[in-house]
Protein backbone atom coordinates (compact mmCIF):
# COMPACT_ATOMS: atom_id res chain seq x y z
CA UNK A 1 0.00 0.00 0.00
CA UNK A 2 1.27 3.44 -0.78
CA UNK A 3 1.61 5.81 2.13
CA UNK A 4 1.60 9.57 1.86
CA UNK A 5 3.65 11.42 4.47
CA UNK A 6 1.46 13.72 6.51
CA UNK A 7 3.86 16.62 5.87
CA UNK A 8 3.18 16.34 2.18
CA UNK A 9 -0.56 16.45 2.79
CA UNK A 10 -0.15 19.50 4.99
CA UNK A 11 1.85 21.25 2.29
CA UNK A 12 -0.78 20.55 -0.37
CA UNK A 13 -3.56 21.77 1.91
CA UNK A 14 -1.64 24.93 2.79
CA UNK A 15 -0.99 25.66 -0.87
CA UNK A 16 -4.67 25.21 -1.62
CA UNK A 17 -5.72 27.56 1.17
CA UNK A 18 -3.24 30.18 -0.04
CA UNK A 19 -4.47 29.89 -3.58
CA UNK A 20 -8.08 30.41 -2.49
CA UNK A 21 -7.09 33.34 -0.26
CA UNK A 22 -5.13 34.98 -3.08
CA UNK A 23 -8.06 34.59 -5.45
CA UNK A 24 -10.44 36.13 -2.93
CA UNK A 25 -8.20 39.09 -2.23
CA UNK A 26 -7.07 40.24 -5.65
CA UNK A 27 -9.66 39.51 -8.31
CA UNK A 28 -12.64 41.66 -9.07
CA UNK A 29 -15.90 40.34 -10.47
CA UNK A 30 -15.22 41.49 -14.05
CA UNK A 31 -11.91 39.58 -14.21
CA UNK A 32 -13.58 36.48 -12.76
CA UNK A 33 -16.38 36.64 -15.32
CA UNK A 34 -13.99 37.11 -18.23
CA UNK A 35 -11.81 34.28 -16.98
CA UNK A 36 -14.76 31.92 -16.52
CA UNK A 37 -16.23 33.03 -19.86
CA UNK A 38 -19.71 33.00 -18.30
CA UNK A 39 -21.87 35.80 -16.92
CA UNK A 40 -24.43 34.53 -14.43
CA UNK A 41 -27.46 36.80 -14.29
CA UNK A 42 -30.35 36.33 -11.87
CA UNK A 43 -33.68 37.06 -13.58
CA UNK A 44 -37.32 36.33 -12.84
CA UNK A 45 -38.86 33.30 -14.50
CA UNK A 46 -42.47 33.92 -13.49
CA UNK A 47 -42.92 37.56 -14.37
CA UNK A 48 -44.36 37.98 -17.83
CA UNK A 49 -43.15 39.72 -19.94
CA UNK A 50 -40.07 40.81 -17.98
CA UNK A 51 -38.75 37.31 -17.38
CA UNK A 52 -40.71 34.12 -18.02
CA UNK A 53 -40.45 30.63 -19.45
CA UNK A 54 -41.20 29.87 -23.08
CA UNK A 55 -42.80 26.49 -23.95
CA UNK A 56 -39.38 24.85 -24.26
CA UNK A 57 -38.37 25.95 -20.76
CA UNK A 58 -35.98 28.75 -21.80
CA UNK A 59 -36.14 31.97 -19.80
CA UNK A 60 -37.08 34.83 -22.11
CA UNK A 61 -38.36 38.38 -21.77
CA UNK A 62 -37.21 41.98 -21.45
CA UNK A 63 -34.73 41.39 -18.63
CA UNK A 64 -33.09 38.31 -20.21
CA UNK A 65 -32.63 40.46 -23.35
CA UNK A 66 -30.91 43.14 -21.27
CA UNK A 67 -28.76 40.45 -19.65
CA UNK A 68 -27.74 39.25 -23.12
CA UNK A 69 -26.66 42.80 -24.01
CA UNK A 70 -24.35 42.77 -20.99
CA UNK A 71 -22.90 39.35 -21.86
CA UNK A 72 -22.28 40.51 -25.44
CA UNK A 73 -20.58 43.66 -24.16
CA UNK A 74 -18.26 41.53 -22.00
CA UNK A 75 -17.80 38.98 -24.77
CA UNK A 76 -18.80 36.02 -22.61
CA UNK A 77 -21.49 33.37 -22.52
CA UNK A 78 -24.74 34.17 -20.72
CA UNK A 79 -26.18 31.93 -18.03
CA UNK A 80 -29.64 32.92 -16.77
CA UNK A 81 -30.48 31.84 -13.24
CA UNK A 82 -34.11 32.06 -12.12
CA UNK A 83 -34.57 33.94 -8.85
CA UNK A 84 -37.59 34.93 -6.76
CA UNK A 85 -38.15 38.02 -4.66
CA UNK A 86 -37.26 36.34 -1.39
CA UNK A 87 -33.87 34.99 -2.49
CA UNK A 88 -32.54 37.34 -5.18
CA UNK A 89 -30.40 39.51 -2.89
CA UNK A 90 -29.04 36.48 -1.05
CA UNK A 91 -28.02 34.87 -4.37
CA UNK A 92 -26.04 38.00 -5.19
CA UNK A 93 -24.41 38.16 -1.75
CA UNK A 94 -23.40 34.50 -1.96
CA UNK A 95 -21.95 34.88 -5.45
CA UNK A 96 -24.43 32.48 -7.07
CA UNK A 97 -25.09 35.23 -9.58
CA UNK A 98 -22.85 38.07 -10.78
CA UNK A 99 -25.63 40.46 -11.72
CA UNK A 100 -29.28 40.75 -10.77
CA UNK A 101 -31.85 42.15 -13.18
CA UNK A 102 -34.97 40.89 -11.43
CA UNK A 103 -37.71 43.53 -11.31
CA UNK A 104 -36.38 44.73 -7.97
CA UNK A 105 -37.64 48.02 -6.63
CA UNK A 106 -34.85 50.37 -5.56
CA UNK A 107 -35.10 50.83 -1.76
CA UNK A 108 -32.68 52.45 0.69
CA UNK A 109 -32.47 49.41 2.96
CA UNK A 110 -31.76 47.19 -0.05
CA UNK A 111 -28.86 49.49 -0.97
CA UNK A 112 -27.23 48.47 2.30
CA UNK A 113 -27.14 44.86 1.17
CA UNK A 114 -26.44 45.01 -2.57
CA UNK A 115 -24.92 47.59 -4.89
CA UNK A 116 -27.87 49.05 -6.80
CA UNK A 117 -26.67 50.69 -9.98
CA UNK A 118 -27.54 54.28 -10.92
CA UNK A 119 -29.45 55.28 -13.00
CA UNK A 120 -32.55 53.10 -12.61
CA UNK A 121 -33.42 51.06 -15.68
CA UNK A 122 -37.17 50.77 -15.22
CA UNK A 123 -40.07 51.62 -12.96
CA UNK A 124 -43.42 50.28 -11.91
CA UNK A 125 -46.11 50.81 -9.32
CA UNK A 126 -48.37 48.65 -7.21
CA UNK A 127 -51.87 47.59 -8.17
CA UNK A 128 -54.20 44.65 -7.69
CA UNK A 129 -55.73 42.02 -9.92
CA UNK A 130 -59.31 41.27 -8.88
CA UNK A 131 -62.49 39.73 -10.18
CA UNK A 132 -64.63 42.32 -11.99
CA UNK A 133 -67.72 41.23 -10.04
CA UNK A 134 -66.09 42.42 -6.83
CA UNK A 135 -66.28 46.03 -8.04
CA UNK A 136 -63.29 47.42 -6.18
CA UNK A 137 -62.85 51.17 -6.57
CA UNK A 138 -60.42 52.29 -3.90
CA UNK A 139 -57.56 50.79 -1.91
CA UNK A 140 -59.65 51.15 1.25
CA UNK A 141 -62.04 48.54 -0.20
CA UNK A 142 -59.38 45.92 0.54
CA UNK A 143 -59.83 46.40 4.29
CA UNK A 144 -60.50 43.11 6.04
CA UNK A 145 -60.32 41.10 2.81
CA UNK A 146 -57.84 38.32 2.15
CA UNK A 147 -55.38 39.58 -0.48
CA UNK A 148 -52.85 37.32 -2.18
CA UNK A 149 -49.27 38.50 -2.46
CA UNK A 150 -45.77 37.30 -3.20
CA UNK A 151 -43.44 36.44 -0.35
CA UNK A 152 -40.71 39.06 -0.27
CA UNK A 153 -42.55 41.82 -2.11
CA UNK A 154 -42.09 45.16 -0.34
CA UNK A 155 -45.70 46.30 -0.74
CA UNK A 156 -47.17 43.48 1.34
CA UNK A 157 -46.48 45.39 4.53
CA UNK A 158 -47.93 48.78 3.46
CA UNK A 159 -50.99 47.09 1.93
CA UNK A 160 -51.64 45.38 5.25
CA UNK A 161 -50.69 48.33 7.45
CA UNK A 162 -52.28 51.20 5.53
CA UNK A 163 -55.31 49.55 3.96
CA UNK A 164 -56.01 46.77 6.46
CA UNK A 165 -55.82 43.89 3.98
CA UNK A 166 -55.03 40.36 5.21
CA UNK A 167 -52.02 39.42 3.14
CA UNK A 168 -51.75 35.77 2.11
CA UNK A 169 -48.30 35.55 0.56
CA UNK A 170 -47.15 32.71 -1.68
CA UNK A 171 -43.73 31.70 -2.94
CA UNK A 172 -44.37 32.30 -6.62
CA UNK A 173 -46.90 33.95 -8.92
CA UNK A 174 -48.29 30.60 -10.16
CA UNK A 175 -49.52 29.72 -6.66
CA UNK A 176 -50.89 33.23 -6.13
CA UNK A 177 -52.83 33.19 -9.43
CA UNK A 178 -54.16 29.71 -8.57
CA UNK A 179 -55.26 30.89 -5.13
CA UNK A 180 -56.93 33.97 -6.64
CA UNK A 181 -58.80 31.90 -9.21
CA UNK A 182 -59.69 29.34 -6.54
CA UNK A 183 -61.34 32.06 -4.49
CA UNK A 184 -58.88 31.92 -1.60
CA UNK A 185 -58.32 35.64 -1.87
CA UNK A 186 -60.29 38.64 -3.06
CA UNK A 187 -57.43 40.26 -4.97
CA UNK A 188 -53.76 39.81 -5.80
CA UNK A 189 -51.45 42.72 -5.01
CA UNK A 190 -48.56 42.91 -7.45
CA UNK A 191 -46.65 45.12 -9.88
CA UNK A 192 -48.94 46.95 -12.30
CA UNK A 193 -46.63 46.07 -15.17
CA UNK A 194 -47.23 42.36 -14.64
CA UNK A 195 -50.97 42.74 -14.06
CA UNK A 196 -51.45 44.66 -17.32
CA UNK A 197 -49.96 41.70 -19.17
CA UNK A 198 -52.02 39.20 -17.14
CA UNK A 199 -55.47 40.64 -17.81
CA UNK A 200 -54.79 40.28 -21.52
CA UNK A 201 -54.23 36.53 -21.14
CA UNK A 202 -56.92 33.93 -21.86
CA UNK A 203 -58.60 32.72 -18.68
CA UNK A 204 -58.46 36.15 -17.08
CA UNK A 205 -61.37 37.76 -18.94
CA UNK A 206 -63.31 38.16 -15.70
CA UNK A 207 -60.45 39.98 -14.00
CA UNK A 208 -59.44 43.62 -14.00
CA UNK A 209 -56.90 46.04 -12.57
CA UNK A 210 -59.41 48.31 -10.83
CA UNK A 211 -57.37 50.58 -8.55
CA UNK A 212 -55.21 53.64 -9.18
CA UNK A 213 -51.56 52.61 -9.28
CA UNK A 214 -49.67 53.64 -6.16
CA UNK A 215 -46.04 53.76 -5.08
CA UNK A 216 -44.65 54.20 -8.56
CA UNK A 217 -41.04 53.35 -7.83
CA UNK A 218 -37.91 52.80 -9.90
CA UNK A 219 -36.35 49.37 -10.40
CA UNK A 220 -32.67 48.82 -9.84
CA UNK A 221 -30.36 46.24 -11.28
CA UNK A 222 -27.67 45.25 -8.82
CA UNK A 223 -24.21 43.78 -8.40
CA UNK A 224 -22.59 42.59 -5.16
CA UNK A 225 -21.33 45.18 -2.69
CA UNK A 226 -17.76 46.26 -3.34
CA UNK A 227 -17.83 45.50 -7.07
CA UNK A 228 -17.39 49.13 -8.05
CA UNK A 229 -15.77 48.39 -11.40
CA UNK A 230 -18.65 46.19 -12.48
CA UNK A 231 -21.18 48.72 -11.12
CA UNK A 232 -19.57 51.47 -13.21
CA UNK A 233 -19.81 49.33 -16.33
CA UNK A 234 -23.47 48.57 -15.60
CA UNK A 235 -24.15 52.24 -14.99
CA UNK A 236 -22.67 53.09 -18.40
CA UNK A 237 -24.68 50.32 -20.01
CA UNK A 238 -27.92 51.54 -18.43
CA UNK A 239 -27.27 55.06 -19.69
CA UNK A 240 -26.61 53.51 -23.08
CA UNK A 241 -29.95 51.67 -23.01
CA UNK A 242 -31.82 54.86 -22.20
CA UNK A 243 -29.87 56.85 -24.77
CA UNK A 244 -30.49 54.43 -27.63
CA UNK A 245 -34.13 53.83 -26.69
CA UNK A 246 -33.38 50.13 -26.15
CA UNK A 247 -35.85 49.88 -23.23
CA UNK A 248 -38.67 51.44 -25.29
CA UNK A 249 -37.83 49.12 -28.16
CA UNK A 250 -37.94 46.05 -25.87
CA UNK A 251 -41.28 47.15 -24.41
CA UNK A 252 -42.75 47.33 -27.89
CA UNK A 253 -41.17 44.02 -28.87
CA UNK A 254 -42.67 42.25 -25.83
CA UNK A 255 -46.09 43.86 -26.14
CA UNK A 256 -46.04 46.39 -23.31
CA UNK A 257 -47.24 49.94 -23.84
CA UNK A 258 -44.32 52.37 -23.50
CA UNK A 259 -44.14 53.47 -19.87
CA UNK A 260 -43.78 57.15 -18.96
CA UNK A 261 -40.59 56.34 -17.04
CA UNK A 262 -38.83 54.72 -20.00
CA UNK A 263 -39.94 57.62 -22.23
CA UNK A 264 -38.72 60.24 -19.75
CA UNK A 265 -35.34 58.54 -19.33
CA UNK A 266 -34.91 58.32 -23.11
CA UNK A 267 -35.71 62.02 -23.45
CA UNK A 268 -33.24 62.85 -20.70
CA UNK A 269 -30.27 60.92 -22.08
CA UNK A 270 -30.71 61.12 -25.84
CA UNK B 1 -41.18 48.06 28.18
CA UNK B 2 -40.85 50.58 25.34
CA UNK B 3 -37.36 51.44 26.48
CA UNK B 4 -36.49 47.76 26.30
CA UNK B 5 -37.75 47.52 22.72
CA UNK B 6 -36.06 50.79 21.74
CA UNK B 7 -32.76 49.35 22.92
CA UNK B 8 -32.90 46.91 20.00
CA UNK B 9 -33.29 49.79 17.55
CA UNK B 10 -30.11 51.26 19.01
CA UNK B 11 -28.48 47.83 18.75
CA UNK B 12 -29.31 47.81 15.03
CA UNK B 13 -27.92 51.30 14.44
CA UNK B 14 -24.76 50.58 16.40
CA UNK B 15 -23.92 47.01 15.45
CA UNK B 16 -26.04 46.15 12.41
CA UNK B 17 -27.77 43.30 14.29
CA UNK B 18 -31.31 43.83 13.06
CA UNK B 19 -34.16 42.42 15.18
CA UNK B 20 -37.21 44.33 13.89
CA UNK B 21 -39.62 41.91 15.58
CA UNK B 22 -38.55 43.51 18.84
CA UNK B 23 -38.44 47.22 18.05
CA UNK B 24 -41.09 47.52 15.34
CA UNK B 25 -44.73 47.22 16.53
CA UNK B 26 -46.04 45.81 13.30
CA UNK B 27 -43.30 43.19 12.96
CA UNK B 28 -43.61 42.30 16.63
CA UNK B 29 -47.33 41.68 16.28
CA UNK B 30 -46.90 39.46 13.28
CA UNK B 31 -44.13 37.47 14.94
CA UNK B 32 -46.35 36.92 18.01
CA UNK B 33 -49.25 35.94 15.73
CA UNK B 34 -46.94 33.57 13.89
CA UNK B 35 -45.81 31.98 17.13
CA UNK B 36 -49.40 31.53 18.32
CA UNK B 37 -50.38 30.09 14.94
CA UNK B 38 -47.54 27.55 15.15
CA UNK B 39 -48.64 26.57 18.67
CA UNK B 40 -52.28 26.33 17.59
CA UNK B 41 -51.50 24.29 14.47
CA UNK B 42 -49.19 22.02 16.47
CA UNK B 43 -51.78 21.38 19.20
CA UNK B 44 -54.58 20.68 16.72
CA UNK B 45 -52.38 18.31 14.71
CA UNK B 46 -50.98 16.59 17.82
CA UNK B 47 -54.49 15.93 19.11
CA UNK B 48 -55.97 14.64 15.87
CA UNK B 49 -52.92 12.60 14.89
CA UNK B 50 -53.04 10.75 18.22
CA UNK B 51 -56.80 10.19 17.85
CA UNK B 52 -56.24 8.86 14.32
CA UNK B 53 -53.46 6.64 15.66
CA UNK B 54 -55.61 5.14 18.44
CA UNK B 55 -58.66 4.60 16.24
CA UNK B 56 -56.57 3.37 13.31
CA UNK B 57 -54.75 0.80 15.44
CA UNK B 58 -58.13 -0.44 16.72
CA UNK B 59 -59.51 -0.76 13.18
CA UNK B 60 -56.34 -2.50 12.06
CA UNK B 61 -57.17 -5.33 14.44
CA UNK B 62 -60.71 -5.55 13.08
CA UNK B 63 -62.15 -8.91 12.10
CA UNK B 64 -63.45 -7.38 8.86
CA UNK B 65 -61.05 -7.82 5.95
CA UNK B 66 -62.04 -4.60 4.14
CA UNK B 67 -61.66 -2.43 7.24
CA UNK B 68 -58.11 -3.72 7.68
CA UNK B 69 -57.37 -3.14 4.00
CA UNK B 70 -58.75 0.38 4.16
CA UNK B 71 -56.56 1.29 7.15
CA UNK B 72 -53.49 -0.20 5.51
CA UNK B 73 -54.24 1.65 2.29
CA UNK B 74 -54.49 4.90 4.21
CA UNK B 75 -51.16 4.25 5.95
CA UNK B 76 -49.40 3.46 2.67
CA UNK B 77 -50.84 6.53 0.94
CA UNK B 78 -49.87 9.01 3.64
CA UNK B 79 -46.62 7.45 4.72
CA UNK B 80 -45.23 7.06 1.22
CA UNK B 81 -45.85 10.60 -0.02
CA UNK B 82 -43.99 13.76 1.05
CA UNK B 83 -46.01 16.02 3.39
CA UNK B 84 -45.33 19.06 1.19
CA UNK B 85 -46.82 17.29 -1.81
CA UNK B 86 -49.83 16.35 0.32
CA UNK B 87 -50.32 19.97 1.36
CA UNK B 88 -50.21 21.21 -2.22
CA UNK B 89 -52.49 18.38 -3.31
CA UNK B 90 -55.11 19.14 -0.66
CA UNK B 91 -54.97 22.91 -0.98
CA UNK B 92 -54.75 23.38 -4.74
CA UNK B 93 -56.16 20.12 -6.18
CA UNK B 94 -58.90 19.14 -3.70
CA UNK B 95 -59.53 22.60 -2.26
CA UNK B 96 -60.44 24.18 -5.59
CA UNK B 97 -62.97 21.40 -6.32
CA UNK B 98 -64.88 21.96 -3.10
CA UNK B 99 -68.22 23.77 -3.09
CA UNK B 100 -67.84 27.50 -2.61
CA UNK B 101 -69.51 29.62 -0.01
CA UNK B 102 -70.21 33.33 -0.12
CA UNK B 103 -67.72 35.25 1.99
CA UNK B 104 -68.31 38.42 3.98
CA UNK B 105 -66.19 40.33 1.44
CA UNK B 106 -68.64 39.50 -1.33
CA UNK B 107 -66.65 36.81 -3.09
CA UNK B 108 -66.81 33.06 -3.36
CA UNK B 109 -64.28 31.07 -1.35
CA UNK B 110 -63.81 27.34 -0.89
CA UNK B 111 -65.30 26.03 2.38
CA UNK B 112 -61.90 25.07 3.73
CA UNK B 113 -59.05 27.56 3.99
CA UNK B 114 -55.32 27.09 4.28
CA UNK B 115 -55.28 26.50 8.04
CA UNK B 116 -57.96 23.80 7.81
CA UNK B 117 -56.10 22.04 5.02
CA UNK B 118 -52.80 22.22 6.87
CA UNK B 119 -54.44 20.77 10.00
CA UNK B 120 -56.12 17.99 8.02
CA UNK B 121 -53.11 17.12 5.93
CA UNK B 122 -50.54 17.13 8.74
CA UNK B 123 -52.85 15.24 11.12
CA UNK B 124 -53.36 12.47 8.58
CA UNK B 125 -49.66 12.44 7.77
CA UNK B 126 -48.55 12.05 11.39
CA UNK B 127 -51.61 9.87 12.10
CA UNK B 128 -50.41 7.26 9.58
CA UNK B 129 -47.17 6.92 11.52
CA UNK B 130 -49.03 6.88 14.83
CA UNK B 131 -51.18 3.92 13.74
CA UNK B 132 -48.04 1.90 13.15
CA UNK B 133 -46.51 3.13 16.41
CA UNK B 134 -49.58 2.03 18.37
CA UNK B 135 -49.59 -1.30 16.55
CA UNK B 136 -46.01 -1.88 17.68
CA UNK B 137 -47.17 -1.27 21.26
CA UNK B 138 -50.22 -3.51 20.89
CA UNK B 139 -48.12 -6.37 19.58
CA UNK B 140 -45.91 -6.12 22.64
CA UNK B 141 -48.83 -6.89 24.96
CA UNK B 142 -48.60 -10.62 25.91
CA UNK B 143 -51.26 -12.79 24.28
CA UNK B 144 -51.96 -14.38 27.68
CA UNK B 145 -53.16 -11.01 29.00
CA UNK B 146 -55.70 -10.70 26.18
CA UNK B 147 -56.81 -14.28 26.67
CA UNK B 148 -57.28 -13.67 30.39
CA UNK B 149 -59.49 -10.68 29.59
CA UNK B 150 -61.48 -12.73 27.07
CA UNK B 151 -61.97 -15.44 29.71
CA UNK B 152 -63.43 -12.78 32.00
CA UNK B 153 -66.01 -11.96 29.34
CA UNK B 154 -64.66 -8.55 28.16
CA UNK B 155 -65.86 -7.41 24.73
CA UNK B 156 -63.28 -6.69 22.01
CA UNK B 157 -63.67 -2.92 22.42
CA UNK B 158 -63.31 -3.10 26.20
CA UNK B 159 -60.22 -5.27 25.92
CA UNK B 160 -58.75 -2.61 23.61
CA UNK B 161 -59.63 0.44 25.71
CA UNK B 162 -59.13 -1.06 29.20
CA UNK B 163 -56.43 -3.69 28.77
CA UNK B 164 -54.29 -3.62 25.64
CA UNK B 165 -54.24 0.10 24.81
CA UNK B 166 -53.13 1.29 28.29
CA UNK B 167 -50.33 -1.26 28.30
CA UNK B 168 -49.42 -0.63 24.67
CA UNK B 169 -49.37 3.11 25.28
CA UNK B 170 -46.59 2.75 27.85
CA UNK B 171 -44.52 0.65 25.48
CA UNK B 172 -44.82 2.95 22.49
CA UNK B 173 -44.51 6.34 24.21
CA UNK B 174 -40.83 6.86 23.24
CA UNK B 175 -41.64 6.19 19.59
CA UNK B 176 -44.72 8.40 19.83
CA UNK B 177 -42.55 11.16 21.30
CA UNK B 178 -40.30 11.01 18.26
CA UNK B 179 -43.16 11.25 15.84
CA UNK B 180 -44.86 14.14 17.66
CA UNK B 181 -41.58 16.08 17.80
CA UNK B 182 -41.31 15.56 14.06
CA UNK B 183 -44.89 16.72 13.63
CA UNK B 184 -44.26 20.04 15.40
CA UNK B 185 -41.29 20.65 13.12
CA UNK B 186 -43.28 19.66 10.05
CA UNK B 187 -45.81 22.44 10.73
CA UNK B 188 -43.27 24.79 9.08
CA UNK B 189 -44.29 23.26 5.75
CA UNK B 190 -47.70 24.91 6.10
CA UNK B 191 -45.92 28.07 5.02
CA UNK B 192 -46.07 26.79 1.44
CA UNK B 193 -49.85 27.25 1.43
CA UNK B 194 -49.62 30.59 3.22
CA UNK B 195 -50.65 29.56 6.72
CA UNK B 196 -49.22 32.49 8.68
CA UNK B 197 -47.11 30.43 11.08
CA UNK B 198 -43.68 31.32 12.40
CA UNK B 199 -41.54 30.49 9.38
CA UNK B 200 -43.98 32.36 7.12
CA UNK B 201 -43.93 35.48 9.30
CA UNK B 202 -40.15 35.30 9.67
CA UNK B 203 -39.89 35.12 5.89
CA UNK B 204 -42.09 38.23 5.55
CA UNK B 205 -39.91 40.05 8.04
CA UNK B 206 -36.60 39.13 6.47
CA UNK B 207 -37.94 40.03 3.04
CA UNK B 208 -38.80 43.51 4.28
CA UNK B 209 -35.67 44.03 6.36
CA UNK B 210 -33.07 41.87 4.61
CA UNK B 211 -31.97 40.34 7.93
CA UNK B 212 -31.97 36.66 6.99
CA UNK B 213 -29.19 35.63 9.37
CA UNK B 214 -30.82 37.14 12.46
CA UNK B 215 -34.23 35.66 11.63
CA UNK B 216 -32.74 32.20 11.01
CA UNK B 217 -30.94 32.23 14.35
CA UNK B 218 -34.10 33.43 16.06
CA UNK B 219 -36.23 30.73 14.43
CA UNK B 220 -33.77 28.02 15.37
CA UNK B 221 -33.82 29.09 19.02
CA UNK B 222 -37.62 29.38 19.18
CA UNK B 223 -38.18 25.95 17.62
CA UNK B 224 -35.55 24.46 19.90
CA UNK B 225 -37.38 25.84 22.93
CA UNK B 226 -40.84 24.95 21.61
CA UNK B 227 -39.91 21.33 20.90
CA UNK B 228 -38.00 21.29 24.20
CA UNK B 229 -41.23 22.09 26.05
CA UNK B 230 -43.02 19.27 24.21
CA UNK B 231 -40.25 16.75 24.95
CA UNK B 232 -40.14 17.80 28.60
CA UNK B 233 -43.88 17.39 29.08
CA UNK B 234 -43.92 14.06 27.23
CA UNK B 235 -41.12 12.80 29.45
CA UNK B 236 -43.01 13.87 32.56
CA UNK B 237 -46.07 12.10 31.24
CA UNK B 238 -44.03 9.00 30.54
CA UNK B 239 -42.78 9.00 34.15
CA UNK B 240 -46.26 9.59 35.54
CA UNK B 241 -47.63 6.63 33.58
CA UNK B 242 -44.90 4.26 34.66
CA UNK B 243 -46.12 1.06 36.29
CA UNK B 244 -43.44 -0.34 38.61
CA UNK B 245 -42.37 -3.74 37.39
CA UNK B 246 -43.88 -3.35 33.90
CA UNK B 247 -41.82 -2.85 30.74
Amino acid sequence: MMTIPSKQIAAVVAAGVLAIAAQGAGADALDDIREAGVLKVGVKADYKPYGFLDPSGEIIGIEPDLARDVADELGVELELIPVVSSNRMQFLEQGKIDLMIATMTDKPDRRKVVNIVEPNYYSSGTNVLARKSLGLTSWEDLSGKPVCGIQGAFYNKPTAEKYGADIIAFKGTAEAYAALQGGNCAAFVYDDSAIVAKVAEPGFEDYEMPLPTIDDAPWGLAVALGEDGFAQLMSDMTVGWHESGRILELETEWGVANTPFAQAMHDEYK
Amino acid sequence: MDAFFEWFRVLYDETGINLPFLYDDYDRNRMVDGFLMTVKLSLVCLFFSVVIGVVGAWLQGSTLKWTRRFVNGYIQLFRNTPPLVQLYFFYFAIGSQLPKVATDWGGQAPVLGSFAWAAISLSFFAGAFNVEIFRSGLEAVPKATVEAAEALGFSRLRIYTDVTLPLAFRVCLPALNNNLVNLVKTTTLAYAIAVPEMLYEANQIWSDNVNVTEMMVFLLIVYFLLVGVLVWSMNRWERALRIPGYG
